[in-house]
């Protein structure tokens, strides 16, 4: 079982990379501010020295005051930057395909559906058959694959010690694929500001063995709630996870709420809603007058999504 | 009955009112803030009326004359720098307590952020550019006026407008609470009902017309109104910055004026442009904004640039090196400005071949940036630098901007993107490019050119004393924000709970008050120099041994600039002219001068343009309906109306222009061992320089 105590130190961000996409984009970092500084240390370095030599007070280098031009130094001028761009251009451009964060890290990612709410996560494993709210575990070494959507505001789903950040935004869906290589707990966050809960809005990634996955699992899959059309339209009212619980009649439960799938297409039908209905303030999950009586889903759309597969 | 004339505003609306009722830290900050407003406006009527400014005051608001509307945009931008810079430090002290909550609200602090945002932007550092182009370019380019002067006076009056709706919102309901960026759904209808998007809208939107016709006028400016040999090649760096700019503007602000048009009405009429259902697409606002925002940075730093051109090679006696070289990465950076914009998504969801042709165009961009910094080295290089405030500004920059410009090649890698989008790194960068970049520009302009306009020079020691304090409480204010950033700080968030971010943002929060004093220095430079101008006067016009021809004017320019029309035959005419010994020469035959007449057109515009704004934030459709068409039947009177012209009669102007050039011509001149003291009245002589 996973025990957060045993895990104390939380990876906050890609200087404690815990998968191979957070540690390129770290030497990444590194190679590009090196390779910038060969552009950036001659004006350093040559300020205050043409600063000193050349100051009115007590100069030592010629006054020359119609010098304006010199084809040598006009060459080394573009040429310089010209090729530190070239350098890091080709740099950036085949890191940008390596770490496309639609690109899949291995065969038969594990498949998770996420929904942004406010200011809540909602991570759906349909294979399971279960839902975790504001707590994502994933197998130590096994390939992930998140398909995102909100059924609020556009959020943004970053995991920073482990892969970075993706947006994610109603009527849409958006990947992130990463792994996890090492064992241990990165937080998770929403990095798009959503109101006024927005700085509360994190979650904790475990990745942890095989074995901790699957009783993990079991764990949940056993739980007494179920996301429903009734819990999810309470988890969709604005608060923390925290203070949904209180509305799920769990209140004095502690962790995070784990939940069987009732509803194994409610990741559909949440995308559908925005397909198919004229959205009222009472019915829009973020609003102010959002009532989780009069927002029901509609049934899962044959129709096939907008998502930004270009 | 009410409801039709008051719409949607109530007596709750009323900040003040708020106060009372919930009486509370976060309404106590913002009643004070809306205080200020009624009781800074009754001290400034008891104080026109008192000293029987009133007559002077609207002299000054119907008047056409570009130096006069520049100076009141810089006014202007000065008083919204204030409310800018309160609102940093603001947010910058909850930081520095916020480890799981400050002492503001998290509602307070939302509007915080998007008004900081906005204003800096919007009203601070666009009218501050504006003023400084409105002054010098004309001179610059041996000029009377502008194009359009009673366009230009619009273009102010709906500045201000979109200024007073801005402000407005201090005292009446409440501001946008989603970024300066403001992005929809969160800014839709559904989402957020209240009236603040409606304010944020309507103030950019209808302050960001106002800029698209400054950047008319400047661009025909230029291109029309330069003086006999003036050509493209021999004009001063500045005005060719302002020329990019403006043309910037003229691309840029109508997709801004689009979007916000688009959010209006999806907001008012239920249009489904942005909206997450019904087809709308919120990533659509986005891309529209950001083809405006890209450039818009540009917009803001290339006259900024041609601010650092100009001090590089007056304050080191030389001429500019590579004069072709800046203008051409000028014009490409004004290029690839609109080449760029989705590098402020790349976390949106798209292919990574969009995100890498997009990450390397960005990049393209540092390739002239680099350009003209080495250039404005290169021309310190072999001159005779003086440390003067504009020097330190300039050297603060060449070492901050570059550090800018870093992190802007860091952020442009969308790997990288992935990780620091919407961190406090985003955070330092930006700041990183604005302050050090625009706002030093901005500064040293001001202290170089307020002579120019005013007769005075500012106060030498006190100018370099707020230089300082900018760059100190600027690294000390953003520079551990890049760190934080890096530990996944996200921006715009009211609170935190990781224990290691404390002591960054505690230093962040002395820089930030360091930052307050630095403005506070600013107004006590500009006020003890007002106290000594007796002192400071350099009447003949050239303090700083200039190279171009807005310095072979008087100080103060009258309202004619030009008695004559000068003639241009190379670059830096001035310096040649000086050099040739044909400066301030007698002048044969004078002509009259024919100058626009003050007018209310701009004035009325910027009160209808108001009503129309603050009709339609509150819903009181008769006040938008009937500001709206008395805007239009305004413009269609004025339209129809001669436009007035006053003759100075030539021996008027033979009078004053002859007595200035003897005086020049008599008077002894001062080398540079004098720039700073009370010798200096704005005559050069040749420099007793040395060489080793």
């Amino acid at each position: 079982m996973i025990d957060p105590s045993t895990h104390l130190a939380i990876a906050e961000s890609f200087l404690q990379p815990m998968g191979p996409v957070a540690a390129d984009q770290l030497r990444h970092l590194i190679i590009v501010t090196l390779l910038t500084l060969i552009a950036v240390v001659p004006v350093m370095v040559s300020m205050p020295w043409i600063l000193w030599r050349y100051r009115r007070s007590k100069p030592k280098g010629e006054y020359r005051p119609s010098w304006e031009s010199n084809s040598f130094l006009e060459w080394l001028m573009w040429g310089v930057p010209i090729v530190v761009v070239a350098l890091i251009g080709v740099n950036l451009t085949i890191m940008t395909f390596r770490l496309d964060p639609y690109k899949e890290l291995g065969k038969d990612p594990l498949q998770v559906q996420v929904i942004g709410l406010d200011w809540k996560w909602i991570f759906i494993y349909p294979d399971e058959g279960v839902a975790l709210v504001d707590e994502l575990v994933v197998p130590e070494g096994r390939a992930v694959e998140l398909t995102l959507t909100t059924d609020t505001v556009m959020q943004s789903l970053q995991i920073s010690a482990i892969v970075g950040q993706i947006y994610a935004m109603p009527a849409m869906t958006t990947k992130l694929n990463f792994r996890a290589v090492k064992q241990g707990v990165a937080e998770g966050m929403n990095s798009q500001f959503t109101g006024n809960g927005f700085w509360k809005q994190k979650f904790q990634v475990y990745s942890v063995s095989k074995e901790d996955y699957a009783a993990r699992m079991k764990k949940a899959q056993s739980s007494d709630l179920s996301l429903t059309d009734d819990t999810y339209a309470i988890l969709a009212m604005q608060g923390t996870s925290e203070e949904a619980k209180k509305p799920l009649a769990i209140e004095n439960r502690k962790g995070p709420i784990e939940m069987v799938l009732g509803d194994p297409k409610i990741f559909q039908r949440v995308l559908a809603r925005y397909m198919v209905e004229d959205m009222t303030p009472e019915s829009q999950p973020g609003s102010p007058s959002y009532d989780p009586k009069k927002s029901p889903l509609p049934p899962a759309s044959d129709k096939p999504m907008m998502g930004m597969e270009m | 009955m009410l409801d039709a004339i008051f719409g949607r505003l109530t007596w709750d609306s009323i900040i003040l009112v708020q106060a009372v009722e919930q009486p509370n830290i976060n309404t106590f900050i913002t009643a004070g803030a809306a205080a200020m407003m009624p009781v800074g406006g009754v001290m400034i009527v008891a104080l026109l009326t008192w000293m029987k400014w009133w007559k002077p005051l609207f002299e000054w608001l119907t008047s056409v004359d570009h130096k006069k509307i520049g100076t009141m945009y810089i006014i202007f931008a000065v008083i919204m720098l204030f409310r800018g810079v309160v609102e940093g430090m603001l947010m910058r002290a909850n930081q520095a307590v916020g480890l799981n909550g400050g002492f503001l609200s998290s509602d307070h602090f939302n509007q915080l952020f998007t008004t900081h945002g906005t204003n800096m932007i919007f009203f601070v550092a666009m009218p501050f550019l504006f003023g400084l182009i409105n002054i010098i370019v004309p001179l610059q380019i041996g000029a009377r006026d502008v194009a359009f002067p009673r366009l230009n006076q619009i273009s102010l009056g709906l500045t201000a407008a979109g200024g007073f709706l801005f402000m407005i919102s201090l005292m009446i309901g409440e501001f946008s609470t989603g970024g300066w960026t403001g992005y929809p759904s969160f800014t839709g209808r559904l989402v957020n009902p209240g009236v603040g998007p409606d304010y944020y809208i309507l103030a950019i939107a209808i302050s960001g017309i106002g800029s698209t016709l400054t950047g008319v006028n400047f661009s025909v400016t230029i291109y029309k109104l330069r003086t006999a040999g003036m050509s493209f090649m021999r004009m001063p760096l500045f005005t060719w910055t302002a020329l990019c700019t403006s043309i910037l503007l003229i691309f840029a602000m109508p997709p801004l004026t689009a979007c916000c048009a688009m959010l209006g009405l999806d907001r008012f009429l239920g249009f489904h442009f942005f909206t997450n259902d019904m087809g709308g697409n919120l990533m659509n606002f986005i891309n529209l904004f950001w083809m405006f925002g890209h450039p818009e940075v540009y917009i803001l730093i290339l006259p900024a640039f041609g601010v650092m051109s100009e001090i590089s090679s007056t304050f080191s006696g030389k001429r500019l090196y590579g004069y072709t070289s800046i203008v051409a990465a000028t014009m490409c950076i004004a290029v690839l400005s609109f080449t760029v914009w989705l590098h402020h998504f790349f976390t949106m969801g798209q292919s990574a071949t969009v995100n890498a042709a997009f990450g390397v165009a960005t990049m393209l961009i540092a390739i002239p940036t680099g350009v003209k910094i080495y250039d404005w080295l290169a021309t310190l290089w072999g001159g005779r630098i003086r440390f003067t405030a504009p020097m330190i500004y300039l050297c603060g920059f060449f070492v901050l901007f570059t550090i800018g410009g870093l992190s802007g090649v860091v952020l442009a890698s969308p790997t990288l993107d992935y990780q620091l989008h919407n961190s406090q790194f985003l955070v330092a960068h930006f700041h990183n490019v604005i302050i050090p970049g625009v706002l030093f520009g901005i500064l040293a302009g001001i202290h170089i050119w307020f002579p120019k306009i005013y007769g005075f020079r500012l106060m030498e020691g006190l100018s370099r004393i707020t230089a300082f304090l900018w760059a100190i409480g600027f690294i000390l204010a953003f520079m551990p924000l890049y760190q934080t950033g890096l530990m996944g700080m996200t921006r715009r968030t009211v609170a935190y709970e990781d224990p290691a971010l404390v002591p960054w943002m505690i230093v962040s929060g002395i820089g930030a008050l360091i930052l307050g004093c630095a403005f506070l220095s600013i107004l006590l430079t500009i006020f003890v120099s007002v106290l000594n101008r007796k002192k400071l006067m350099v009447p003949i016009g050239d303090p700083w041994d200039g190279r171009s021809l807005e310095w072979a004017t008087p100080a103060p320019t009258p309202e004619w600039n030009f008695a004559v029309l000068p003639k241009v035959d190379c670059r830096d005419a001035f310096t040649d002219a000086k050099a040739k010994g044909t400066a301030y020469q007698p002048i044969e035959k004078y002509e009259d001068i024919e100058m626009p007449a003050n007018t209310y057109y701009g004035f009325i515009i910027m009160i209808m343009a108001s009503g129309l704004g603050f009709g339609l934030v509150w819903h009181m459709w008769w006040l938008a309906i009937a500001s709206l068409l008395g805007a239009i039947a305004t413009a269609i009177t004025y339209a129809f109306l001669p436009q007035k012209q006053y003759i100075i009669p030539a021996a008027e102007v033979r009078e004053i222009d002859e007595a200035w050039r003897r005086s020049a011509r008599e008077g002894r001149g001062i080398t540079r061992d004098d720039e700073g003291n009370e010798a200096n009245q704005g005559l050069a002589r040749p420099d007793n320089i040395t060489n080793p």
